[in-house]
């Protein structure tokens, strides 16, 4: 069997797939639930500033990783 | 062109490689957008249009294209321009008959297959890397799934717990836009990755027809032809497809679309860096699936997953069968440029026939978000109520589903009627007609 699956290279997929893949779906949750989550909209119907800049830096980290991916795929990579 | 040797000939496979282009985005686009369409972060049209932009802009960003197919997988010393036609006529055939069925299944398992078909009745199973083919195609085409699943379902998880008391409209807002970004990643990557086959075949059909020189780069009008092709088919829209994974797997809303298409584009570009390239689909659909498990409260069809499985576990039998077929066509009618011409008008005819054959039940970007009908999948939906362990609700299932039979029953019959009268009233027409010009 081992000659016919190339167990390390699944074996990254796998591990850098669930880092990325299912990582940057959180991130992308934690920013959400800075931004809308229970709590977010103090008393006077705002969001605090502190929690509008954490959310922001989690929808950037997906941003950059995005942006990353399209350099990647243009750099040849692929 | 001074110094070709066949010049109809190649003519016929450039046609022919781009028409495969055209199938392959038009097979394709639902990998990328159908979670984006089911979801309703884009509107069916638009999700389309931008795909299909991605995949053109994507047939252009690399162009590191290698002037072979199959490599590993078949001798390429008797990979003959025949030998070519008919692999792709047999990924085409098989493309559009997985389509008319609305499974989402690989093209490039399609066009290995065709190609593996045409090289065994060439050459017999000499031709054949066995090995290669089991290790390069056969698993992964298992093991795809199986890791798309997990990454999708781990994600799904982890952001509907993250987001459970979340308001449902601030989600939905938030996600799509999420949604939309790693949609149009999974196009771009695709647009890259597949037009440059195509391109690498007519570059292979070039340099054997000697039009161009053996260590010639892409010619523009290939890119640029290819690009086209696979952007034109992306648009054209395989609404089926999209239908299928968009509402047939699971009924997905923006969190779980967004957790999927991630998980898509992460697998598919990093399976591709480690030098272990994974399908485009199989990685699509596995996400999707995974976020059906991974999401409290959906529910997957599994009956749907499983004849997808099946499609994808006979694809590349199935267009073997074919692409040996014209094979054997093209040279007992004496090969050559005859024997191209008459494969391509098989082509066209058996692609004419199943668009007819689609007409029956037309799927288009208006009806492509409705619900999946019981009756449609009838089996399903008794799964579905069992694994929710809700007895009252299987109960009403049950008579919604007999509702739902009779309404298409309704529904066959008064289209039947409508047949007649619009028969009778041309027949009445071209009476009158008749008449006038008498």
């Amino acid at each position: 069997m081992s000659q016919y699956i190339e167990w390390s290279a699944l074996g990254q997929v796998l591990l850098y797939g669930i880092v990325v893949g299912a990582g940057l779906p959180t991130v992308f949750a934690i920013g959400v639930r800075l931004l809308a989550g229970p709590g977010a909209v103090g008393a006077d119907g705002t969001v605090s500033r502190g929690r509008v800049i954490g959310a922001w830096t989690c929808f950037a980290v997906v941003v950059i990783a995005i942006l990353g991916a399209v350099a990647y795929i243009a750099a040849g990579g692929h | 062109m001074v110094g070709v040797t066949e010049p109809l000939l190649l003519a016929v496979v450039v046609a022919t490689a781009l028409a495969f282009d055209f199938t392959n985005g038009f097979h394709d686009t639902g990998n990328a957008m159908a979670t984006s369409i089911a979801t309703r972060a884009l509107k069916p049209k638009a999700a389309v249009i931008l795909s299909a932009s991605l995949n053109m802009v994507g047939a252009f960003l690399s162009l590191t294209v290698a002037a072979t197919i199959a490599t590993g997988i078949v001798d390429a010393g008797v990979v003959t321009l025949p030998v070519v036609l008919a692999g792709l006529a047999g990924g085409i055939v098989w493309n559009l008959v997985t389509w008319l069925f609305g499974l989402p299944s690989s093209s490039s398992h399609a066009l290995i297959g065709g190609v593996v078909g045409a090289v065994l009745a060439a050459a017999g199973t000499g031709g054949v890397q066995w090995d290669g083919l089991t290790s390069k195609v056969l698993i992964p085409a298992l093991v795809a799934p199986v890791v798309a699943i997990l990454v999708g379902t781990i994600g799904t998880w982890l952001v509907a717990r993250l987001t459970k008391d979340v308001p449902q409209e601030s989600n939905d807002k938030l996600f799509r836009w999420g949604q939309i970004g790693s949609a149009s990643l999974v196009s771009l990557a695709h647009g890259t990755n597949d037009a440059q086959k195509s391109m690498g075949i007519i570059l292979l059909a070039l340099i054997a027809a000697g039009a161009v020189p053996e260590d010639s780069s892409v010619p523009f009008w290939v890119i640029v032809s290819c690009a086209l092709a696979m952007a034109l088919g992306t648009y054209t829209g395989g609404w089926r497809v999209i239908r299928t994974l968009g509402k047939g797997l699971v009924e997905l809303e923006s969190r779980q679309g967004m957790a999927a298409e991630t998980s898509s584009a992460a697998v598919i570009l990093l399976s591709s860096h480690f030098g272990y390239s994974l399908s485009t689909t199989h990685v699509a659909t596995g996400s999707i699936l995974g976020s059906g498990v991974g999401m409290k409260g959906s529910s997957v069809r599994w009956s749907v997953a499983g004849r997808m499985f099946a499609a994808w576990l006979i694809t590349v039998p199935s267009a073997a069968l074919v692409g040996a077929m014209f094979y054997w066509i093209d040279i007992s009618i004496g090969g050559g440029t005859l024997g191209s011409f008459v494969v391509f008008g098989l082509l066209i005819a058996i692609s004419f026939a199943i668009y007819m054959w689609s007409r029956r039940k037309p799927i288009s970007s208006k009806n492509v978000n409705d619900n999946w009908d019981p009756a449609q999948d009838s089996e399903a939906y008794i799964a579905e109520s069992v694994s929710v362990h809700h007895p009252e609700i299987m109960k009403v299932k049950r008579k919604r589903l007999r509702k739902a039979k009779k309404r298409q029953q309704k529904m066959l019959e008064a289209e039947a009627v409508a047949a007649e009268e619009a028969a009778r009233q041309r027949a009445a027409e071209a009476r009158d007609t008749d008449t006038t010009e008498r």
